[in-house]
């Protein structure tokens, strides 16, 4: 083929700008076609007819629909990491240089190897893998599933991420429309001359639906003159919104709707700083589903063969992008409308071959153009097409009467009727009703305020669309409220109605239903044969409209066939559900910008840049980065670093960001009342300028979380949770305050965020401190002891929070100050702290320090410890009614075998001890029914030279010095550990005391 | 979904959290292990009508009565809790 022939462009008409010469390339051969053209109507013109194999039998495929139905035509479009499988070339925009391939076929779409399947066709039936691979099981994963997998499936992904973005917006107005057609646009005419805030959905790159390809005359003009008319009246109206290139594709509860707008899908490459792709939730009052119907194929023999088309695609092609599917058309029909492809063939310069009608009667209209444009008119039903990869070469025809007729043709337009698009009104698992007279399903109801209106609602003539279309957007307006006046309606005659149903020609060879899947009829009737009769289970045997057509073209035909052979009635038989989305939406849409780093929000603690420049390592931490540990130079390994920080804390001074830590400001009389109610232990007898380590209990008994609280004036309480649960324990204390206790005068508020929070550890601290502190606050033992809290001054001024509370077991403080100095506060303890070696330290340092000191954190309050597992039994006031405390008393939450909190040490003082692992008495073969728990935190204790850590062991506390087993089949390990106290270091918290 | 809070009017789903029945009422402290238990564990869960507790976490962290059909998100009112501080604020 010769790049530029365009040999089946006509010479005249179309929706195309032809000074625009677009060139592109399908399976490496290099094409042109003209701005306006779709992948597929291009390929039309250049008379390609072959586009895909099929998924099940590698039948050659070429192109069915003109629209978002198409089954068929699914190419691989652009490639590299951009590569899209199961692109539809009937909604593919053409762009200079797109880049398409075919699908499912190897080494080449002409000569395919997998083409032998359709030699086994009689074993590749409904239910084939069920039947064929069900043992032996291993054989599934390593020889059937692999080997299928190359044969079947459709495109394949670019298996690279995706360069380009996505956008999620809302948005809201009174009436949302889907669909542009007569009936869209009438709508959005009466709405938005009501004054309705609008927005017009059409998910084609035109508007006009189809008037495109049909034409026709409203308010005497022309249709193409009457869309450019009205299309300007309602860009002129401010509140409404006309979104091309958008499909309305699914209903939600409360009036909201989703729709896909392929924003830059029609270019090569999406320009700078915009998206691919944007999925919009639209909040509309009333809906109005314009959605118009879908061309039904009529199922027999070959009526895959590459150049079958659908009788109304082929007028699209024809007429707005004014290129010939076929030279030589013959049209096969049951209704009146199909005849307008004949019309429409004839008017183009086409010869038709013959028209053949099912009907008994053809008017004398259509008589009389066959007479005087030289083609027969067959009564009967095609019956059989030959032909093959290169198109139609001749067609069948099984006369009414028994007779048989031949017909040569290089094309076969087919028309069976038109289905309503009954997606959108069917969403919330409605079922739409059977209408005889039009032989279709059509909308029984919808969703609350959504209409239905015109050929998606089984009006299919154009007056009757203007008609509906028109009234729905008056009536959607007014109960949107809108009551502005409506102007008179658009008017147009409707054209004559006949059609004999027919949905499937008996006959020799493969007749499809679902083309998309390879669904054939005899499938469908093996189905029934089997057993599987009602259409749920037809669809899943058979795999029939399970496809991204969704069964588009093939759902209601498959299940007329299964009607027929069961005995009962189209509506009896009854259709699947309905289910959203209407076209394949894209993953990455739905996600959005939340991905990659994006995937959820970053929270940095404010000393993040100066650790940044220390060059911490960071770990993720919920939402935050916190600072893990800090390398230095010549350092092996984070274990090095690590011990180093440790070290330098438990001999001079360190210090570490904790502002990651839930604060909570409680104000009030009754804050004292609340916290004993949330604390198991008693806050109201805490004196001002005193902390206090509180533990808090789910009402079923299980600890929920812990911190340090402190009394910084009589109705003023500072609370700190642990990092993990901040926002959940805010929600639980505002729970606590609003529904339980709402008789208690108490407010919370979350300063999380408004506190820069540090704690300094080591024996030096106090020297480090003074550095920082004014000069006349009390920093000793007497005049700031421990557990000590209140406000103090800095140097310089600033006020601060100082709290005498430690983690590490050193002697410590927390500092806490205004978020925006927390920044300075770092840089300036590493100035002050300089003579004292100050160190700063990670998380690791942190959760080191705590081990050792037998401090227990999120490994121990896992959601199924007791205050009594995590050794803080005592700590149960009985004093007061607290959150938990009856649930807590339950026998099996006291019983004296629970696993408790207890220290855990190899044997070995050079082995390393491994979180996860599990206990075993000595001398038992491990197994559930002799697993008495597991170790929970691990780490290398500088102060032990070894490795430690905490675990929670039946009777652990009983069982202290005994030898067990540690367990651990997941690293192949099993060692001997002891069980010890868990304090492993100062048990008697001399130095947080000194 | 969404839902109109009281003080922030109508607002995505997205802001808010859902906890479950708002009918169960906390028995007092010496109501006894049983009363606890059914307030605990015994929670309706209907298929229709039902009076549920979300809380406004997006917005203005107000805990939320909610009468809310489970079978069509219909919501048909929205109260604040008790202690939310409404008669403070309106005050």
């Amino acid at each position: 083929m010769v790049a530029g022939a365009q040999t089946h462009r006509l010479a005249n008409g179309g929706v195309i700008d032809r000074s625009t010469s677009l060139s592109f390339r399908f399976d490496g051969k290099t094409l042109l076609g003209f701005q306006g053209d779709t992948l597929a109507s291009a390929l039309v013109a250049n008379g390609v007819k072959l586009v895909g194999r099929s998924f099940k039998y590698h039948r050659p495929r070429g192109i069915l629909t003109a629209g978002s139905e198409e089954p068929n035509a699914l190419v691989e479009l652009r490639t590299g990491a951009r590569r899209e499988a199961n692109t539809k070339a009937t909604t593919a925009e053409l762009y200079e240089g797109l880049e398409a391939a075919s699908q499912n076929r190897w080494p080449s779409l002409n000569f395919d190897v997998m083409s032998v399947n359709q030699l086994f066709a009689p074993i590749f039936v409904a239910g084939f893998y069920y039947k064929t691979f069900m043992w032996p099981a291993k054989f599934w994963e390593t020889i059937y599933e692999p080997a299928i997998r190359r044969a079947a499936g459709l495109g394949r992904a670019a298996g690279v991420s995706d360069p380009d973005h996505y956008d999620k917006a809302w948005a809201h107005c009174d009436v949302v429309i889907a669909g542009s057609g007569p009936t869209g646009l009438a709508a959005a005419l009466a709405a938005g001359r009501s004054g309705a805030r609008v927005i017009l959905c059409e998910e084609d790159f035109v508007l006009g639906g189809r008037l495109l390809a049909d034409g026709g005359t409203i308010d005497g003009l022309p249709a193409a003159e009457w869309v450019a008319r009205t299309v300007a009246e309602l860009e002129a109206m401010p509140d409404v919104r006309i979104m091309t290139r958008t499909t309305l594709f699914g209903v939600y509860d409360g009036g909201t709707y989703g729709a896909i707008e392929r924003v830059n899908d029609h270019l090569p490459v999406p320009p700078e700083h915009q998206v691919r792709q944007r999925l919009w939730r639209i909040v509309a009052k009333r809906c109005v589903v314009a959605a118009g119907s879908i061309e039904r194929p009529i199922v027999f023999a070959g009526n895959d063969t590459p150049g079958v088309m659908m009788a109304s695609a082929m007028r699209s092609y024809i007429n707005r992008y004014a290129a010939a599917p076929a030279r030589r058309i013959a049209l096969f029909t049951n209704n009146e409308d199909g005849w307008r492809t004949a019309e429409t063939a004839i008017a183009a310069g086409l010869q038709v071959a013959a028209v053949i009608d099912a009907r008994p009667d053809v008017s004398p209209a259509h008589r009389s153009l066959a007479s005087k444009a030289g083609f027969p008119v067959l009564h009967g039903s095609v019956s059989g097409v030959d032909g093959g990869k290169n198109g139609v070469r001749k067609i069948s025809v099984a006369l009414t009467g028994g007779a048989r007729a031949e017909a040569e043709a290089d094309g076969l337009a087919v028309s069976g009727g038109w289905n309503p698009a009954v997606g959108l009104t069917s969403y919330h698992r409605g079922r739409p009703k059977w209408r005889d007279d039009i032989a279709a399903f059509v909308p029984d109801g919808a969703p609350p305020g959504m209409i239905a209106a015109g050929a998606a609602n089984g009006a299919f003539g154009l007056g009757a669309c203007l008609r509906e279309g028109f009234e729905a957007g008056a009536v959607a307006a007014r109960d949107a409220g809108r009551s502005g006046n409506i102007g008179s309606m658009p008017v147009a005659d409707d054209e004559a109605f006949s059609l004999t149903p027919l949905w499937h020609v008996a006959g020799k060879g493969k007749a499809f239903v679902d083309q998309q899947h390879d669904v054939t009829a005899s499938d469908v009737e093996l189905a029934q044969r089997e057993g599987f009769e009602s259409v749920e289970h037809l669809k899943r045997y058979t795999t029939l409209g399970m496809a991204t057509d969704q069964g588009k073209t093939s759902n209601v035909a498959g299940l007329a066939i299964m009607a027929a052979v069961t005995g009962k009635s189209i509506p009896e038989t009854g259709t699947t559900i309905y289910r959203p989305p209407y076209v394949p939406v894209a993953i990455g849409a739905f996600a959005g910008h939340h991905r990659d780093e994006n995937f959820h929000a970053t929270r940095l603690t404010p000393s993040h840049q100066w650790a940044a420049e220390q060059g911490a390592v960071f770990v993720d931490t919920g939402l935050w980065k916190r600072a893990q540990w800090y390398p230095r130079a010549g350092e092996k390994d984070w274990l090095e670093s690590v011990t180093r920080e440790v070290k330098a804390v438990r001999s001079g001074v360190g210090f570490c960001d904790v502002s990651t830590l839930g604060k909570i400001d409680v104000h009030g009389p009754d804050a004292g009342a609340f916290l004993d109610r949330v604390y198991i232990n008693a806050f109201s007898s805490l004196a001002v300028g005193k902390a206090r380590y509180g533990l808090m209990l789910r009402e079923d008994g299980i600890v929920y979380d812990d911190g340090t609280t402190s009394r910084l004036a009589e109705d003023h309480y500072f609370l700190t949770t642990t990092t993990a649960k901040a926002g959940l324990v805010m929600q639980h204390l505002e729970f606590c305050r609003q529904v339980l206790f709402p008789e208690l005068d108490v407010q919370l508020t979350s300063v999380s965020d408004q506190w820069a929070q540090f704690s300094i550890a080591g024996p030096k601290t106090r020297d480090l401190l003074k550095e920082i502190v004014d000069p006349a606050e009390d920093l000793s033992n007497e005049g700031f002891p421990f557990m000590g809290a209140r406000e103090v001054k800095l140097r310089g001024g600033l006020k601060a929070r100082l709290f005498r509370i430690s983690f590490s077991g050193e002697m410590a403080f927390e500092i806490s100050v205004p978020a925006r100095y927390g920044e300075a506060m770092a840089r300036n303890l590493m100035i002050a702290g300089k003579p004292f070696g100050v160190t700063p330290y990670g998380t690791e340092a942190l959760g080191v320090m705590r081990i050792e000191k037998g401090h227990v954190a999120g490994p121990e309050l896992n959601g199924t410890t007791t205050a009594g597992d995590l050794g803080l039994g005592k700590m149960m006031s009985t004093k007061k009614d607290f959150i938990g405390r009856v649930m807590a008393g339950r026998e099996a939450l006291v019983a004296p075998d629970r696993q408790v909190v207890v220290g855990i040490k190899p044997t070995d003082k050079a082995r390393r001890l491994r979180s996860g692992a599990h206990i075993i008495p000595k001398g038992e073969t491990p197994g559930p029914g002799n697993d008495q728990g597991y170790v929970t935190s691990v780490c290398f204790s500088p102060v032990l030279d070894q490795w430690i850590g905490l675990g929670l062991v039946e009777r652990g506390r009983e069982r202290i010095g005994e030898i067990v087993r540690a367990h651990d089949p997941l690293r192949g390990e099993d060692y001997d550990v002891e069980l010890c106290n868990s304090v492993f270091y100062d048990p008697d918290g001399g130095r947080q005391r000194g | 979904m969404r839902i109109i809070c009281p003080y922030c009017g109508e607002r995505e789903l997205g802001e808010f959290t859902y906890l479950g029945d708002a009918k169960p009422q906390r028995p007092a402290a010496d109501a006894g292990e049983d009363a606890v238990y059914d307030y605990v564990y015994l929670r309706d869960n209907i298929a229709g009508v039902m009076s549920e507790h979300w809380y406004h976490g997006g917005g203005c962290r107000a805990w939320l009565k909610v009468t809310r059909n489970t079978l069509t998100h219909e919501i048909s009112a929205v109260e604040p809790a008790a202690g939310v501080g409404a008669a403070k604020v309106g005050a």
